[in-house]
């Protein structure tokens, strides 16, 4: 059964290492549904968040082979503790007709989304939330038709846990 | 100190003493280097693949890490199936590559390519050298890398101006490698585990692949067997690690392995896996593979446990350290009734073939070099049907003396293989067994072994085909021999003579024993090429696709 897994990993920050990354998913086949890559509070790592897509099998190959990449640090895999997850989507939405506009603003204000920019036919739409969340907004626009859309991938970090 | 020096020190401090390379413009600063070092022999190939088989052959006859270096572009490239072939069967290497200077790296200039790049997935890791200060470090790292945990090639970058740049040299203590580290001992719990399915498994059988090989454990393993009375499997890359004539040994298992250890891996009720991988060449048919057994899996690698087969108790660990845990913690068994049956397989089912005085059978040639070699002689082979027949019909009482690509399946491996295996043990008798077509994938390699005298033979089993191409066309193509027919492609004889080395050739039974007595007996290299039977096939078999249960045998009833 095809399951779907976030995964954080801790890398060295250096050049070269994201080949390594996404070339083990290319070489051995792995689905991976998103990548982000940024900086850390160590200027000498990057933390990547990857949501990959497998049965369990190739999930745990998915983890050991990431573990065993020289230049990664750690790997947690997300989905065994309690985290928070953010994906981000910009979406320019088209305004077919003047009347459409409250209707998305609504939408608008309901999924705490924000609009950046507009113009006589275009919205420019932040939305972030859980990828559930930010698909079912995107869902919700393609009804008035979206021009123009990126997202940063999923980003994940676990929750600290409280002292009692 | 100048970057080259600095790098020759570091190989010193690794204990390198021998490098088997090739120059170019961008490596010259470190050959230059090399011209006044005394502590590094350097070994000149003719052509850089030969290079890093030798340092390959060299590494897997000693454990120790083999060095190979080439010049940048080409010369880089050329190494790359040497070094694939060392992934594949994890082989402790360092390839050096020279690189275009750092200010024209990505500018597709004269001899550049992204080396760091190409062997992304063909090493355990690599280095590009981008500042000199750097350099120590990257070599203490990459050594440590090559040579523990489950070992690999290695690749270091070394851009031309990085070798000319001065830099203050201190070689580190240790490697600073935060996210390496790999895990040698098992878990105490797991071990107590192992030995509880051992003791109450009814049919175990050992199987062991080349990490036993690797992590010096063969003793272990071979206790071990001893103390609970299983028999012994092994994959291609563990031949030697028992002695063949061991009576709980049942041969190699697989493709072309023994029926009876494939009868035995198929009845068994516990597979004692350590060291290997259930590589697609031994399971046959998963589906169908080992259908009652519970499986241990023992393996420094986590990534090769659970792959291909659901394995039942997990032990992540160096073979050595597990072996010797598992060795005290399970009691003395002894297994009558299924050591009964295996050996009632051996006898039903032995390894055979049809000899002939008519022709020469390569079992035959094979047969008598294991009588006329020593103990401790080192066979290397190329890739095709003499490699099976070779790990069928040859004996071995030692470790590390039967180097050959199982991994990989690298025509072309065996010759420098054997060089390189030579050199690291100058008193031994050395044999590649070739293929007449793998054996001119390398055969320049014979100027190299006529130049330092590297008294190698060659015994080609000369069928005139791509034979193990031709027993596929044969059996599973309708027997349409497309590109498969090489007959007299080439006098070797004449060829060995016109490199300067000895050329025998062997066209009649009762000249065999002769030639071998006089190659063994010559102190330089010697090519022999023994005009075999033609259309000999490799059997057993199993079909591609089939379970091991299935194997068949064709005109050997
Ligand atoms: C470099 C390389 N190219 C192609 C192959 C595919 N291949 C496997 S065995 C074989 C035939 C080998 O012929 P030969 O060396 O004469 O050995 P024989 O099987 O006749 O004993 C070929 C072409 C290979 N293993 N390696
Ligand atoms: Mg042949």
């Amino acid at each position: 059964m095809t399951k779907r897994k976030v995964i954080s990993v801790i890398v060295e920050n250096q050049p070269g290492v994201l080949a390594r990354i996404s070339g083990l998913f290319s070489g051995r086949g792995f689905n991976i549904e998103s990548l982000a890559v940024g900086e850390t509070e160590d200027v000498t790592t990057s933390r990547m968040t990857i949501v990959a897509n497998g049965d369990d099998l190739v999930l745990e190959q998915i983890l050991k082979q990431l573990n065993k990449l020289i230049d990664v640090i750690k790997v947690t895999d997300m989905s065994e503790e309690s985290h928070v997850e953010v994906d981000l989507a910009l979406i320019k939405v088209e305004i077919k007709d003047p009347a459409h506009k409250s209707d998305i603003m609504t939408t608008v204000g309901i999924f705490r989304a924000r609009i950046l920019d507009v113009t006589s036919d275009v919205f420019l739409i932040e939305v972030t939330g859980s990828e559930d969340k930010v698909n079912a907004f995107i869902e919700l626009m393609k009804q008035h038709g979206i021009r123009e859309m990126v997202r940063t991938g999923t980003i994940a970090m676990t929750r600290t846990k409280i002292q009692k | 100190m100048r970057g080259s020096k600095i790098l020759l020190e570091s190989l010193k401090k690794e204990g390198v003493d021998t490098i088997f390379g090739y120059p170019g413009g961008q490596a010259l600063p470190i050959f230059d280097e090399l011209y006044n070092e005394k502590a590094i022999k350097v070994y000149l190939v003719r052509h850089e693949q030969g290079a890093a088989h030798a340092a390959d052959g060299y590494s897997r006859s000693t454990g120790k890490t083999g060095v190979c270096l080439a010049t940048s572009g080409p010369g880089a490239t050329n190494l790359v199936t040497g070094i694939a072939t060392a992934y594949m069967d994890s082989i402790p290497m360092v390839a050096l590559t020279g690189q275009v200077p750092t200010s024209l790296i990505g500018n597709d200039a004269f001899q550049e390519s992204d080396m760091t790049g190409i062997t992304r997935p063909i090493v355990k890791h690599n280095y590009l050298v981008k500042d000199v200060k750097d350099l120590a470090q990257i070599i203490k790292n990459a050594f440590y890398i090559a040579n523990t945990g489950r070992p690999g090639p290695v690749l270091i970058d070394l851009p031309k101006d990085v070798m000319l740049a001065e830099a203050d040299y201190v070689y580190p203590a240790t490697p600073n490698l935060r996210g390496y580290k790999p895990n040698t001992e098992a878990n105490k719990n797991q071990i107590k585990k192992a030995a509880e399915m051992i003791e109450k498994a009814e049919r175990p059988i050992l199987y062991v692949g080349g990490g036993v090989m690797l992590a010096n454990a063969c003793d272990e393993m071979v206790k071990l067997a001893e103390k609970i009375n299983v028999p012994v499997t092994t994959t291609l890359m563990a031949i030697g690690a028992i002695p063949s004539a061991h009576v709980l040994n049942v041969g190699m298992l697989g493709m072309h392995g023994t029926r009876y250890a494939n009868y035995a891996m198929q009845e068994s009720d516990l597979i004692i896996a350590v060291g290997a991988r259930f590589d697609d060449r031994v399971t046959g048919k998963v589906a169908d593979f080992a259908p009652h057994a519970d499986i241990i899996h023992i393996d420094i690698d986590p990534t090769a446990i659970g792959k291909i087969i659901r394995v039942d108790l997990p032990i992540v660990a160096d073979s050595k350290s597990a072996l010797r845990d598992l060795l005290s913690a399970v009691k003395k068994l002894e297994h009558k009734e299924w050591l009964l049956q295996v050996e009632e397989w051996k006898k039903e089912y032995p390894l055979k073939y049809i000899d002939s005085d008519k022709e020469i059978k390569p079992q035959y040639v094979l047969e008598k070099i294991s009588q006329l070699a020593k103990e401790d002689t080192i066979i290397t082979t190329e890739v095709g049907q003499h490699q099976m027949w070779a790990a069928q019909f040859l004996s071995f009482t030692k470790p590390r003396t039967f180097l050959t690509s199982g991994g990989l399946g690298t025509m072309g491996y065996g010759f420098p293989a054997a060089i390189g295996a030579q050199v690291a043990n100058p008193g031994k008798l050395v044999i590649d067994i070739a293929g007449d077509g793998s054996i001119q994938m390398n055969i320049q390699e014979l100027a190299t072994a006529v130049k330092y005298n590297i008294p190698v033979k060659v015994a080609i089993l000369n069928n005139g085909y791509l034979g193990m191409v031709r027993q596929w066309q044969e059996l599973f193509f309708g027997g349409r021999y497309s590109s498969s027919d090489i007959e007299s492609s080439v006098d070797f004889v004449k060829l060995a003579e016109a490199y300067g080395a000895k050329g025998i050739l062997i066209e009649k039974k009762e000249d065999v024993e002769k030639a071998l007595k006089t190659a063994f007996a010559h102190k330089g290299p010697v090519l022999m090429d023994f005009r075999i039977s033609r259309e000999e096939n490799v059997w057993p078999m199993v079909p591609a696709g089939a379970g091991l249960g299935n194997m068949i045998t064709e005109g050997l009833a």
